[in-house]
């Protein structure tokens, strides 16, 4: 018996039950078109985040103060006060693999422009921070050194800024905005940056000399962070290490004392939101597996009802000299190719589903050509798992009976 | 007509168990046929004519004795040789048709030489097609069963019962289903296909059906009370002889 003669048997008995074989096909259908396209739409959001990431510098190093323990009460990060001007300029000097140092000093409140004002977060920080953050220049400048020096009360603000501000779309530049009473004079707008891979939106942000918060706004002499970049992106590891060694010495720890500061690399990041949502693909892959069994189930079910309903057919078949082992490839050539069609009709529908969802959200669509591989094996054990069972049924009848069922 | 046995039985018995008791559907009967006979096996229920057709067709196995076909011991073959014996040597006629729905009749036709590799796919159309034109259905090919009267639907049964070219034919109750006119219709055919040397043995319990074949073998309770020759009766002329039926249209 040939191969291509199963096929052409259950061919011709699918072809008689078009609607049923296009039903039974459903479950699998949606069972791969789920898996293909979570799988597809996963990478795609995985690659999108890591864009946005990389975007601002895979080689940015973020030094924090550590949290702190005053009588068993843990304090929190905020009011560390370990992180100072000696801190920065220790790194300067000494650190090989960093290239750029930046301190970060932060406050909150209510931005004033003429009738218009905004809650915001204010960043003070020093002129590196420009190629740290790869900052553009939308209109006007960044803030110079001489402006640090001398604590100047000049800003740069982003696009959400600029949007709550100057709604009649009036050019900020060289308008003066208030913060806490102290006017500010804006000499630059960034380029929009759009939100990050965290949906944090990057526009509302306003820049200006570190100097200027710590002396003018808090009177502080410490900072809420340190950042800094890294030589490359390979050498972030080994940067930590010399920065963690540096800061300290500074710190004048003993070797006993635990860190007082922490720190964090953009790729430590990049793998924490990887890993979240490779998480979340995982997930969600395991629920449309599981949409995967229950049309493998739908298939041993209408096969299962299809021998029953078949009985005097299969006695026919054997009547005219199909054997068993006839008899068992044809119904499982039949379940093989119910499932194979409905994964080949899933896959496609789970392309055309991610497709259109990508180009809905703006990401760069990614097919995994693993995973359509998986599909079809899948589907293929499928058909010959499900279809086993039902199939071994119907060989196993007696001709005799067979022939005389009603 | 050759004087080939075709089929030869001996001393064949066949017994059933049913729980605790047995059952003796066939008590030991023993006969032979030529190539070229048209044999009808009558009896009443329960006489063990299934039971005997059932061995014939190398669908069950005798418990004791012999059944040659064409020279081949039955009872001495396994399953998957048996289904070879089916599909070369034997063609079935059943009484309730038994054709696939939804089929046309050529592909009805085509289905025992798919089971049968060494035939290709154009040989097999081209058998097929001979088949049908043989009990008079060229012009009804491609219909589907629910598209055929019930005895067109038995002609297409008998073609694909003709396509592989058995030696023999097992009918079974094949009018039964039909009314008069239409049974002597077929069994018209049945008597041109005996008339080109096919051998048939024709299962029926209608003696005027026996009248057609050209020898009766009646069993009663497992064995054979009579084999004798019977004077043939022409079932074209018989159907000739019928009063006209108005609302019937010959095809």
């Amino acid at each position: 018996m040939k191969w291509y003669n199963y096929i052409n048997i259950a061919y011709r008995a699918l072809l008689r039950n078009k609607t049923r074989a296009f039903l039974t096909m459903l479950g699998i259908i949606i069972g791969i078109a789920s898996v293909i396209a979570v799988v597809s739409l996963g990478s795609a959001s995985t690659n999108n985040i890591r864009n946005e990431i990389a975007s601002t510098g895979t080689n940015m190093i973020f030094i924090s103060p550590a949290q702190q323990q005053r009588g068993g009460i843990n304090m929190g990060a905020g009011d560390a006060k370990s992180l100072t001007e000696s801190d920065l300029k220790a790194l300067k000097k000494e650190c090989k693999l960093i290239t750029n140092v930046s301190p970060s000093v932060n406050i909150s409140g209510q931005l004033v422009a003429g009738t218009n004002n905004t809650p915001t977060s204010l960043s003070g920080v020093d002129v590196t921070f420009q190629h740290i953050r790869d900052l553009k220049m939308q209109k006007g400048i960044f803030f110079s050194t001489t402006d640090v020096e001398t604590a100047a009360k000049v800003c740069v603000i982003g696009k959400t800024i600029v949007d709550k501000l100057f709604p009649d779309g009036s050019d900020p530049i060289g308008k003066t905005i208030r913060f806490k009473n102290i006017p500010l004079k804006i000499i630059g707008v960034l380029e929009e940056r759009g939100q990050n891979g965290m949906g944090q939106d990057q526009d509302n942000v306003v820049y200006l000399p570190y100097s200027t918060v710590q002396k003018r706004m808090l009177a502080i002499t410490h900072f809420n962070s340190i950042f800094a970049s890294a030589v490359s992106e390979e050498e972030s590891e080994n940067a930590v290490t010399e920065i963690k060694s540096v800061i300290r010495r500074a710190h004048k720890l003993k070797p006993s004392d635990t860190d007082d500061f922490d720190i964090f690399t953009q790729a430590e990041m990049l793998s924490m939101v990887s890993n979240v949502t490779g998480m979340l693909t995982a997930l969600l892959t395991s629920v449309a597996a599981i949409s995967l069994l229950v049309g493998g189930i739908g298939i041993m079910n209408i096969m299962y009802v299809t021998v029953t309903e078949r009985t005097k057919e299969i006695g026919l078949r054997m009547s005219i000299g199909a054997q068993k082992q006839f008899v068992l490839m044809q119904f499982l050539s039949e379940s093989i190719i119910l499932s194979l069609i409905g994964g080949f009709l899933g896959i496609l529908l789970g392309i055309i589903v991610s497709y259109l969802v990508s180009l809905f959200l703006n990401w760069e669509f990614v097919l995994n050509i693993g995973s359509v591989l998986l599909a079809f094996g899948v589907c293929f054990a499928e058909g010959i798992f499900f279809g086993w069972y039902p199939a071994k049924k119907a060989s196993q009848l007696d001709p005799i009976v067979a022939l005389r069922y009603e | 007509m050759t004087n080939k046995e075709v089929l030869k039985i001996e001393q064949l018995t066949r017994t059933f168990e049913m729980g605790s008791e047995k059952v003796h559907a066939l008590r030991g009967i023993s006969f032979s046929v030529n190539e070229g006979e048209f044999v009808s096996i009558m009896g009443t229920s329960g006489s063990g004519k299934s039971t005997l057709l059932n061995i014939l067709g190398c669908l069950d196995k005798p418990t004791s004795g012999e059944y040659f076909i064409d020279g081949i011991a039955v009872s001495k073959q396994n399953d998957q040789a048996l289904s070879l014996l089916r599909n070369r040597k034997l063609g079935f006629v059943f009484q309730s048709y038994n054709l696939l729905p939804r089929t046309s009749a050529v592909e009805q036709v085509e289905l025992p030489l798919l089971y049968n590799p060494d035939i290709k796919s154009r040989e097999r159309k081209e058998r097929a097609k001979f088949a049908l034109e043989q009990v008079g259905l060229q012009d009804r090919m491609n219909h589907f069963p629910n598209q055929l009267s019930g005895g067109q639907q038995q002609r297409v049964a008998i073609a694909r019962a003709l396509v592989n070219d058995p030696v023999m034919i097992l009918a079974d109750e094949a009018t039964g289903n039909l009314d008069t006119r239409t049974s002597y219709e077929v069994m018209s055919l049945f008597q041109q296909l005996n008339a080109q040397g096919k051998t048939i043995c024709f299962v029926t319990h209608e003696p005027d059906i026996a009248n057609f074949t050209t020898r009766s073998i009646r069993l009663k309770d497992g064995l054979i009370i009579t084999d004798t020759p019977i004077m043939t009766q022409s079932a074209a002329l018989a159907l000739a002889s019928l009063p006209k039926n108005q609302d019937y249209e010959m095809v």
